[in-house]
């Protein structure tokens, strides 16, 4: 209740800072028509704008201020905004540099990208690096026990960090900067095949479906629709737990059977997808050309329909790739997914997350899950907003 | 009248097919386990004899039709079977046969009414809140407002849940104590007590659903902004949040209606790792822990429940739409 009062208070504040900002902008440029005209929600929208910036610059300096326990109180905000800066100034680095380099197609793509599609570009080229190379760039090996357990992040001697694990050890002393780079290659590798996996399988049947019709579609497409009535990660789970009991002792199997299980899940949503998307193309006349010349079903469908339907299977892609990727770390988060001793994100932060508890005393000790979790949100949201920005070019949603 | 009762009665029919099918899907997919319940249940101690009792119990012996009638029927009276988690040998034969058996139905009853509880906090918080800022991002399209609020929805969006939990648990309850981080709920607990231990997972729900339905209140209501009848209201001079009020939002109720529908279903149902990070006692922590030691009964029947519901919100969503769109009425 006094929450709610505080709140009701404040809201009145910001609105009468809006009414005196508007009040004094008339005044002061003589009633221009920006300030004549000048809703009071948006007069409220910049006087709370100001002050959640002042916020956040006095909130920054705390977490710079000598006192430790204050410092400790905006460890993370501090860092957050910091990570903000750092990622849109990189972005925008990448995107300046595009711009300048590379041949005029490329040019011209930089050129039209919002910095946010920038970020994620750049976002999804340093995962790539980093999973494919991955072998090389971790100082140690992913399941490597190293001489001590429990090492604080951040390398500082003082607060039992080490300058040799610059992210610390985990609590049976495996090194998470090198667990967090093989998790890429993991994770991020794993996501991927079971992706490419879902469309191969969904795209030829929906393909397959509108090209024929008929029998099969109907029978294809009912099918989808009794799979598609399961919500897919309880689907997901119920599964596991049978070839959780088909792979018996040998848990390693497990995993190739999640990357079959989830592939056949998302695999009904992209079949939706590319049947739609095929029975746009297949009343073609080119189509109808080809069928006359007596091409076979697969050339059909490989090289008159799949050249076709290119960009909206693209952008699918990309939300699949995240869906599924999410799947994944959660299934690895809730212990049936990825099985250990393979380094994984979704693992890390279920085995790493009582460490957050600490987080009043020594804020170092809690990044270690978050920045696991962390890894996981920054792809998805980078494919997001590379998928945002091409939906968006392509459909041409300007109002 | 009667052509939307005729529909009605059509979508429910779908609906009821539709539940019929899936129970027979997930019957299967458990039967395709290799072995039976009868040696998951004994484990290590199986002898032929003992598997052989449970077998006949359990009625494992007999045809799968039959099997999977009596299971419907069961399930169809609430009965859903027993679950194997403290399950063994004696429990199965002797003078206090079924002693030892917990049924699934005492078990997940007082879950499914915790997760039920949080599920309808998450909605009563996230629906106002994300029509009021999709209304406002129409309003102020192309703003920094509208700019800022689309990277965070996004952003919501696409991360994990428990990269969400753990967020809001650092910030709200390690941080800065105001919310307690674990959910422990027991029955006879005070409502104010129960919202207080709810409103830190119901929050994080509300991140996870709200970004979608505002994005798509957004969407609805602008493409509805190029139309003539908005042009003639913009013309005659009433303000833009009237116009969106007014003249926009009634038509954009359909699509909206769809949405919130489908995250209500996905609370019941997305729930599970929510639950699962602040150990809420709910049916989708229930679900892990049950795919964790394979208590089949539990799994099926907590199956069957998430896909019942999903179902259902969906024809909800379906016949919602129809009615508050009469061109959708008429059957083409």
């Amino acid at each position: 209740m006094k929450i709610l009062m505080v709140l009701i208070l404040a809201f009145g504040c910001i609105l009468a800072g809006g009414w005196i900002f508007r009040f004094l902008g008339r005044k002061v440029s003589g009633n221009k028509p920006y300030f004549r005209d000048m809703g009071l929600g948006v007069a409220f929208g910049y006087v709370f704008a100001a002050l959640a910036l002042a916020w956040l610059l006095w909130a920054y300096a705390q977490s710079h201020s000598n006192d430790p326990i204050t410092a400790n109180k905006f460890f993370f905000l501090g860092k957050a905004v910091e990570g903000f800066l750092l990622f849109s100034f990189a972005a925008w680095v990448f995107r300046f540099f595009g711009r300048k380099i590379g041949t005029s197609t490329s040019k011209r793509i930089f050129r039209s990208m919002p910095l946010t599609a920038s970020f994620g570009v750049l976002t999804i080229l340093v995962y790539a690096v980093v999973s494919i190379f991955a072998g090389w760039l971790a100082p140690y090996g992913q399941e490597e026990i190293l001489s001590s357990a429990n090492i604080v992040p951040g390398g500082n001697p003082n607060i039992g960090g080490s300058p040799e694990f610059p992210l610390g050890t985990d609590q049976i002393g495996r090194d998470i900067l090198s667990r967090l780079i093989y998790g890429a290659q993991n994770t991020v590798g794993i996501a991927f095949a079971t992706t490419c996996l879902a469309f191969f399988l969904g795209g030829t049947l929906g393909f397959l479906a509108a090209t024929l019709q008929g029998w099969v579609d109907q029978f294809l497409s009912r099918g989808v629709d009794v799979l598609m009535a399961i919500p897919s990660l309880i689907f997901a789970l119920l599964l596991m737990t049978i070839a959780s009991a088909w792979a018996g002792s040998e848990q390693s199997l497990l995993t190739y059977y999640m990357i079959v299980i989830i592939a056949v899940i998302d695999s009904t949503r992209v079949f939706r997808l590319s049947r739609a998307v095929g029975l746009n193309i297949v009343v073609m006349d080119y189509i109808e050309a080809a069928k006359l010349r007596g091409e076979g079903l697969a050339y059909l469908i490989f090289r008159e329909i799949l050249p076709n339907a290119y960009a909206p299977l693209l952008a699918e892609f990309g939300l699949r790739f995240c869906f599924v990727f999410l799947t994944i770390a959660s299934l690895s988060f809730l212990g049936v997914g990825i099985q250990p001793p393979m380094a994984d994100w979704g693992t890390m932060v279920r085995d790493l997350a009582q460490f957050i508890n600490f987080a009043a005393f020594a804020p170092q000790v809690a990044s270690a899950p978050l920045l696991a979790a962390g890894a996981i949100a920054l792809l998805t949201v980078a494919v997001n907003f590379v998928v945002d920005w091409m939906l968006q070019k392509t459909s041409g949603l300007k109002e | 009248m009667t052509a939307i009762v005729k529909i009605i009665a059509q979508r429910l029919a779908l609906g009821f097919l539709t539940m019929f099918v899936v129970s027979v899907v997930i019957f299967v997919a458990v039967n395709l386990l290799p072995g039976d319940f009868a040696e998951a249940i004994l484990g290590q101690g199986a002898t032929p004899e003992a598997v052989e009792a449970i077998r006949r119990d359990l009625g494992l012996d007999q045809h799968p039709v039959k099997r999977y009638l009596s299971w419907l029927a069961g399930a169809v009276q609430g009965d859903l079977g027993n679950s194997f988690a403290q399950a063994n040998f004696a429990a199965f034969v002797g003078a206090d046969a079924g002693s030892g058996l917990a049924s699934v139905a005492t078990q997940i009853a007082p879950r499914f009414e915790n997760t039920m509880f949080l599920a309808g906090v998450t909605a009563l918080i996230a629906v106002p809140i994300s029509l009021v800022l999709g209304i406002l991002a129409a309003l102020y399209r192309n703003s920094a407002f509208d700019r800022a609020t689309n990277i965070f929805t996004l952003s919501s969006i696409s991360s994990p849940e428990f990269f969400l939990a753990y967020i809001l648990i650092l910030f709200l309850a390690v941080m800065n104590p105001i919310l307690p981080s674990l959910s422990n709920i027991y029955e006879g607990m005070g409502l104010g007590e129960r919202l207080t231990k709810t409103l830190l997972p119901a929050l994080t729900l509300t991140l996870v659903v709200m970004a979608h339905m505002m994005r798509m209140t957004r969407a609805a209501i602008i493409n509805l902004l190029a139309s003539p009848y908005i042009e003639m209201a913009r013309l005659k001079g009433i303000s833009p949040l009237l116009i969106i009020m007014r003249h926009a939002l009634p038509n954009a109720l359909a699509p909206i209606i769809n949405v919130i529908a489908l995250n209500l279903a996905y609370l019941i149902t997305g729930v599970v790792v929510v639950e699962v990070v602040f150990v809420y006692p709910g049916i989708g922590q229930l679900f892990v822990d049950s795919v964790k030691i394979r208590d089949i009964p539990v799994v099926q029947a907590c199956c069957l429940i998430f896909a019942g519901a999903y179902i259902l919100l969906n024809l909800t969503a379906d016949i919602l739409s129809i009615l508050s769109n009469p061109r959708l009425r008429q059957p083409k």
